[in-house]
Formats: structure tokens, C-alpha cells, sequence
């Protein structure tokens, strides 16, 4: 199923360079902030590398990153593991033929598209994101692949609000995370 | 300048990279050829070879700081900045970075923008490259540059993979080197 490095002594690095910033983007939330952990060369190496280390032999050939803060994760982990790298990004900013997923928000909904002729039909892929909350944009990221024939792995996130039980709305896919945070 | 000129002269990674950038007419609008670097970085060797070039060129140069820009640059600059060990530094549009930031206004075509950056991050004496997909006017990168000095950090160079006609022949950009893969193709 899915897992979480507890054991790893590279976690409590990461997992103190997350700054949490309250009530942002508005009051009630706490936020978990990764730019703190891009800071310190020593805590990034180690959170890619632990995705690395898990994917390397998996036979993965496409890491999709969830636009923005999963650009900064995907691309390293992609060229690491002689993957592509594909952005799943929000409505009109690829050019181009597109699929798009609709998802819902708390009000309302949004969009995530990707292009089409990205991903291939058998493909194994990744998806990744800084974080999962309520995992509204990472099932609508595994539809997308799945419509384009992939199969979806696994999710990989550097942080898990359990609270949220995003992880029950993966259908099914395993969900590996570096961090749990209340 | 070019990486051509630059040392780069008949180096294949360059005609590589540059196939491997798919041409999309008319977008965002009619009379735009837009440069979508999304096939390059779903080519592994040909964004490995994007990376292994900058990189060789920055290893040295005593960079702690590389700052991409929302989004496309955040695809290049992290790889940039884990192999030569800096921190990485997102530049975001406004409201998207949590916590205090400062800001600088840029000139759009029509119209006006924000890039933000995170107080705190930078420091005086910081060595700080700037890394976009694509330069074209120049600026969005030129508001990196001002972010990046009002905090004290010194500019060494601005790269991106693609330089647009509106640069070509030039080899600064704010009074900074400007340093590129690739002409735009047709």
C-alpha cells in the first residue's frame, strides 16, 4: 500500500525545514511551506533522493508534475530516473492540443490539463506534488494519465495532511509521502 | 550571448536541444510562434543535456543562490541548483508564496505584473544566477534582477534555454550577462 519513511534519518531534516505559515492563503489554514526546505541544499539533495531511491527500479517512464510546486520536485526525480518529465498545469497555459479534468474545489471547481501525445498508452508513471490535502488535484492528475492509457504507479508527495484523508480519494493507488503534518 | 559563440561552437547537445522544442503557431495569440519547451523536457536525453550544460558552466563559479521563475524556469532551476549545491529560490506571480515577500513591477504588452520573492532568503553577498525557459523582451528577467539586488545578492548571470529575436546580438540583459541555449526555431 503506501508508506511513510519514518525511519530515515534524512526525515527530521526535511521535516524541520518546513515553515508553517498561518492562516494563509486564508484564516484557519496552517501552511505548509516547502521554499524553507529548497533553501538548505543538504534537505532538498535528501528529498529527492528519497524519491529516487524508491522509483529508480520501478521502471517509471513519466513523472508528472502538478503545476507550480510540483515543477520544483518532477524534473529532478524525472532526470534521475531517465524519465520524462510531463507538467499537468492549470486550464490555458499549454499550447496546443490538450485533455482537461474538471475537480472540485471546497467552492466551486477547477481544471488541470495536459497535453495530448504526452504519455503514451502502457506507460508507468509517477505523479508528483509538494503536498496532498483533500487529493481533489492528484485524482484528477491520475485521470488524466489513465485516460491517456498510462498507469498510474504511484503518488508520491513530500507532505501528508492525514486529516484531510486525501489519500482515500486515490481510488485505490498507493500514496508514498515523506512527512505526515497535523 | 549564445552558447554557440560561447565555447558551445558545433558542441550536437545544442542541435538536440534544440529539435526537441516543439513550435505551437498562434498562441497564446494570432502572429506568435510559441517555443513550448514541454517536448524538451519529456525528451530525458535532450533535457539531461539542458541541465549537464548549464550546470558545467555555473559549477565553478561559486553560485549560492539560483532563482527560477514561475513556472517554466521552476523546471530547469532546481536541477540547476541541486548539482552545484545552492539553494533554490522560486519567483512567484503575486499572492502565491505565503509569508512576507517584497515585490517589482514589470511591463507586460498590454498591461502590468508582479514577481514576488520571499524576504529573508537572500542575502548580502549572495551569488545568484536567474534561470527562465525563454527571454524575450526581457522583462520579466529584469524585475528578477531588482528583486535580487534590493536584497544585496550580486547577479552573476541570467540563462535560459531560448533567446528571442528581440535579444539576439545582445550579450546583457539590467546590466547583467545574459547566456542562452538556442535560437527560437521556425
Amino acid at each position: 500500500m503506501s508508506s511513510c519513511k519514518e525511519d530515515d534519518p534524512r526525515i527530521d531534516g526535511i521535516q524541520s525545514r518546513i515553515r508553517v505559515v498561518p492562516n494563509f492563503p486564508k484564516p484557519g489554514i496552517m501552511f505548509q511551506d516547502i521554499t524553507t526546505v529548497l533553501l538548505d541544499p543538504r534537505a532538498f539533495k535528501d528529498t529527492i533522493d528519497l524519491f529516487v531511491e524508491r522509483y529508480k527500479s520501478k521502471n517509471i517512464t513519466v513523472v508528472a508534475g502538478i503545476e507550480a510546486r510540483g515543477f520544483i520536485f518532477g524534473p529532478p526525480i524525472a532526470l534521475a530516473i531517465g524519465a520524462k518529465f510531463v507538467p499537468l498545469r492549470k486550464p490555458k497555459k499549454l499550447p496546443g492540443k490538450v485533455i482537461r479534468e474538471e475537480y472540485d474545489l471546497e467552492y466551486g471547481s477547477d481544471c488541470l490539463e495536459m497535453h495530448v501525445g504526452a504519455v503514451e498508452s502502457e506507460e508507468r508513471a509517477l505523479v508528483v506534488d509538494d503536498l496532498i490535502a483533500t487529493g481533489g488535484t492528484l485524482c484528477a492528475a491520475m485521470n488524466l494519465l489513465e485516460r491517456a492509457g498510462a498507469e498510474v504507479v504511484e503518488c508520491a508527495c513530500v507532505i501528508e495532511i492525514p486529516d484531510l484523508k486525501g489519500r482515500d480519494r486515490l481510488n485505490g493507488k498507493p500514496l508514498f509521502v515523506l512527512v505526515e503534518s497535523q | 550571448m549564445f552558447a554557440a559563440e560561447n565555447g558551445l561552437k558545433g558542441d550536437p547537445r545544442l542541435k538536440g536541444i534544440s529539435d526537441a522544442i516543439r513550435v505551437v503557431p498562434h498562441f497564446p495569440k494570432p502572429g506568435i510562434m510559441f517555443q513550448d519547451i514541454t517536448t524538451l523536457v519529456s525528451n530525458p536525453r535532450a533535457f539531461k543535456d539542458t541541465i549537464d550544460i548549464f550546470v558545467d558552466r555555473y559549477r565553478d563559479m561559486d553560485i549560492s543562490v539560483v532563482a527560477g521563475v514561475e513556472a517554466r524556469g521552476f523546471m530547469f532551476a532546481p536541477a540547476i541548483a541541486l548539482a552545484i549545491g545552492a539553494k533554490f529560490i522560486p519567483l512567484r506571480k503575486p499572492g502565491k508564496l505565503p509569508g512576507e515577500v517584497i515585490s517589482e513591477a514589470y511591463e507586460l504588452e498590454y498591461g502590468k505584473d508582479r514577481l514576488e520573492m520571499h524576504v529573508g532568503t537572500v542575502q548580502h553577498g549572495d551569488r545568484a544566477l536567474i534561470i527562465d525557459d525563454l527571454v524575450a523582451t526581457g522583462g520579466t528577467l529584469s524585475a528578477a534582477i531588482r528583486l535580487l539586488e534590493r536584497v544585496g545578492a550580486e547577479v552573476v548571470e541570467c540563462a535560459c534555454v531560448i533567446g528571442l529575436p528581440e535579444v539576439k546580438g545582445r550579450c546583457r540583459l539590467g546590466g547583467k550577462p545574459l547566456y542562452m541555449l538556442v535560437e527560437p526555431r521556425q
